[in-house]
């Protein structure tokens, strides 16, 4: 494996480059999704049945809690990139350890907020609107758990492997996966909750 | 005994029950044939596990083929049956059955799968790479399309088939109207091909931005390679669609949401535009490679450079930003406005005109040129007449008011197959003989070859052209029977003798296949087209390498350049060759995806659950495991490279 010292060290070997090129055609994909995802929200976000309206059920605490907590988690993992390009493994591992829990916030806050939305009569199954939400909001929060356990792997091999081309370039793409989930959530922020609540 | 009847297909009758211990009948004499031969280390060691990409292709082809006769199958029972006047073969519910998996097992588990195998072999070659850039990956992708299509084919033996038509449209797919499982299975098997495909998008992106020879510029890329690089950013951006679309689909189905119910506020036409959304696309998916393995074949049989490469570059480029604009022309009477009819019509209409441009630069390569009439020519030759035909009508399918009289009815069928048969059917035969020597080392035969082209070309004019006219005439697509006074008997009998004669062509191409590897002469040349891009600088069959030295390229045509000009391809000396390792995790994946595939269909959700950890868990191992790969030796490089010349100088 040819390495060259004069790249940042996951961009380091040949394979490193073409694994971060790849990643970012598969988040060009994640958006399609996300855009899919949000053209069905916006096409049935009035129709509602019988069941409530958005504005009947949002609840601006919770969803300041995640947001302030979810973008926070993006500037964490910024600076544990920084420290692995320092070299400085303790830091990285620090910066990432918090931003999984930052991450495990904010899952527990949506856990809370879906409770609420069963709790009020706005269940997956009650309305064409309902069903969107919950989906819209539920592969957002999938993408974070898997996250969470991705990132967890990527914690034990940093410790166990120190920072080697392999775990940083791990390191690096887990972050534009983090960073990407961080646009995403704006999204959902300003056109499902801020719009909603209008 | 009750647990176990969910999985009887509901409408059971005598050429089902004969299907279910045929199917039984083939996997025992499979193992059976595998374990007497002492066949299953091979199997595991050199297919299963491999990460190969020629050997992947080789697997993809051979899947597909077997779609091929899965979908012919079908496509002849449904002829057979409109042969004649209230005919009694098959009853309504068989017929809505078989004319959906006909057009699901066509589309997605024969066209697709036999493009993406040529692309797998060639391009690699082409370029001049080792591999794709993740190979792993694409050993994951292949498994999950086959097991994807495996989940598709036993619906209609084990719970029942898929009936609401290939495009599933609500509010017939959803619960009410559809109580079998088999739109389950629609929505799962496709759901887990398409994950896999996608991968296989994200994986040649990377492999032809990344992974060029030396000097091979984007716009020195042979044009078979340029197809395929738009083909895989189409894919990218389409499958996302459909992916979602599936799932919401699966939700409707399985856990009682209401994207596309009739109640609730949900929306039936959602799923319409959804489905087009991705699907007015996949038609591109399969049919700008084709284009390129045209350009390809009728470049090398005319003598000549391929003529307007930049245009013919451009007007791919323009297809397929053109092929997401149209999708509402799929339903035109169907409830949307003038207006978007108005837009939807001219944007259809726009797509003529560089596909115009390709039509004519194929025209202009051909002209003064040498041309040489062998079995890939003849295909593409067939191709640009019969393909006129498939997009003159889709022209007049364009115009939304003209539409109101054509839609639904035989000619829009018609029109179809005038595309897909040519434009990509035409095609993957094409390729398929024209790389078969690259691949094996001997080529297939001309005689057989031939008579099995003009079985099909002809064959093909005689089943569907009657369908223009009875199109014309009042016949719906889709209606399993008609009266005698209707008059469309006689037409529909040319149908189906026309049916007929395609499947003896199709049969013709096995046979060839089975002839041409046992008697067909070895080691005769490593170039037997007279070929002029990168894949034929090698030696037939490919090394595992497949080149011992990474070539220098100069041109658009850089092996006729190597051979007429004597311009040196390979510059510099062996060295030891990095390549991936074998590995049987993509094989258990698929394996895994499959239970879990079938659990979801049946809603049995233990299994469900367990067999979803269970992919959690392998992907999870993956990240763990320490693969770098092997080395192989200049020693063996060299030992490869003289046994390679020695069978050429041979003859």
């Amino acid at each position: 494996m040819k390495i060259d010292h004069s790249l940042p060290s996951e961009y380091s070997t040949e394979e490193n480059q073409l694994k971060i090129l790849g990643f970012w055609i598969f988040l060009g994909a994640e958006i399609a999704l996300f855009a899919t995802l949000f053209a069905t929200y916006f096409t049935l976000v009035d129709r509602t049945g019988n069941g409530p309206t958005g504005s009947e059920i949002f609840e601006l605490s919770p969803v300041l809690i995640e947001t302030f907590v979810l973008l926070t988690s993006s500037f964490t993992i910024g600076l544990g990139i920084h420290a692995m390009r320092l070299g400085n493994k303790k830091a990285m591992m620090s910066f990432f350890i918090i931003t999984l829990l930052l991450g495990a916030g904010f899952l527990a806050v949506e856990v809370y907020e879906f409770i609420h939305y069963v709790h009020v009569g706005a269940g997956i199954q009650v309305s064409a609107f309902t069903s969107i939400l919950l989906t819209l909001l539920g592969t957002h929060g999938a993408h974070v758990t898997l996250g969470l356990f991705w990132g967890i792997m990527i914690l034990i091999q940093v410790k166990k492997r120190g920072l080697t081309p392999e775990t940083t370039n791990k390191s690096f793409i887990f972050s534009l996966y983090w960073h990407f989930l961080d646009v995403v959530w704006i999204f959902i922020f300003s056109f499902v909750y801020l719009k909603g609540m209008m | 005994m009750d647990y176990f009847s969910r999985f009887a297909p509901p409408h059971s009758d005598p050429m089902i029950v004969m299907s279910q211990f045929a199917i039984v009948g083939v996997m025992i004499a499979i193992v059976a044939g595998l374990t007497y031969f002492k066949k299953w280390g091979y199997l595991w060691n050199e297919w299963l596990t491999t990460v190969d990409h020629k050997k992947i292709g080789i697997m993809y082809v051979l899947s597909a083929l077997l779609m091929l006769f899965r979908g012919g199958a079908d496509a002849l029972l449904m002829r057979a049956q409109t042969a004649i006047p209230e005919n009694g073969l098959l009853d309504g519910q068989h017929y809505n059955e078989i004319f959906t998996t006909h057009g699901v097992v066509m589309i997605l588990f024969m066209a697709m799968p036999f493009i993406i195998g040529l692309m797998n072999v060639v391009v690699p070659l082409q370029i001049g790479a080792r591999d794709v850039a993740f190979p792993r990956l694409n050993a994951l992708s292949f498994w999950l399309f086959f097991f994807g299509a495996m989940l598709f084919n036993i619906s209609f033996v084990v719970g029942g088939s898929p009936d609401s038509g290939w495009t599933a449209y609500f509010p017939l797919a959803g619960n009410e109207f559809s109580q079998s499982v088999g739109t389950n299975y629609y929505a799962i098997a496709i759901q887990i091909a398409g994950i896999g495909t996608l991968m296989t998008g994200i994986n040649f992106i990377v492999t032809i931005l990344k992974m060029r020879a030396p000097g091979m510029t984007m716009m020195k890329m042979p044009m078979f390679t340029w197809s395929v690089f738009i083909t895989n950013i189409i894919i990218v951006f389409a499958f996302p669609v459909l992916t979602v679309a599936l799932a919401l689909m699966t939700m409707d189905r399985l856990f009682g949401t209401n994207f596309f119910t009739m109640a609730n506020g949900g929306m039936d036409m959602l799923w319409a535009n959804l489905f087009w959304v991705w699907g007015h696309p996949e038609v591109y998916i399969v049919v700008l490679p084709a284009f390129g393995i045209y350009s390809e074949i009728i470049s090398t049989f005319a003598r000549r450079n391929l003529y307007g490469y930049k245009s013919m570059v451009f007007s791919m480029v323009a297809i397929s930003a053109l092929s997401f604009v149209v999708w509402a022309h799929h339903f035109y009477t169907m409830g949307h406005g003038v207006m978007v009819n108005s837009i939807f019509s001219i944007t259809t209409m726009a797509i003529a005109v560089p596909t115009g441009v390709k039509m004519f630069n194929w025209l202009f390569t051909l002209y003064k040129g040498k041309i040489e009439f062998k079995t890939p020519m003849l295909w593409a030759m067939a191709f640009i007449p019969i393909f006129l035909i498939g997009g003159v009508t889709g022209v007049m399918l364009a115009m939304a008011s003209a539409d109101y009289q054509y839609h639904n009815t035989m000619f829009l069928v018609a029109h179809f197959h005038y595309v897909l048969i040519p434009g990509t059917v035409f095609a993957v035969l094409a390729g398929f003989t024209y790389w078969w020597p690259k691949i094996f080392g001997f080529s297939l035969s001309e005689k057989i070859g031939k008579w099995s082209f003009w079985f099909i070309a002809i064959s093909f004019n005689l089943a569907f052209f009657p369908m223009f006219i009875t199109g014309l005439n009042g016949q719906a697509r889709r209606m399993y029977t008609y009266s005698e006074s209707t008059g469309f008997g006689p037409l529909n009998l040319l149908s189906f003798v026309g049916a007929a004669g395609l499947a003896i062509g199709f049969a013709l191409i096995v046979y060839n296949i089975y002839w041409s590897t046992r008697y067909a002469p070895r080691h005769v040349t490593e170039d037997p087209w007279n070929a002029r891009s990168l894949e034929w600088a090698t030696h037939s069959p490919v090394p595992e390498y497949n080149f011992a030295i990474t070539p220098t390229v100069s041109s658009t045509e850089a092996f006729w350049d190597a051979k007429e000009h004597g311009k040196p391809l390979f510059q510099g000396s062996y060295e030891k060759i990095h390549m991936p390792n074998n590995s049987g995790a993509p094989f258990i994946m698929g394996v895994i995806f499959f239970v879990f595939g079938f659990s979801m269909v049946f809603s049995m959700w233990t299994l469900a659950i367990i067999s979803a950890i269970g992919i959690f868990v392998f992907m999870a191992l993956r990240s763990f495991e320490k693969d770098h790969g092997h080395y192989i030796s200049v020693e063996e490089v060299m030992e490869t490279e003289k046994k390679c010349e020695v069978l050429k100088n041979e003859n």
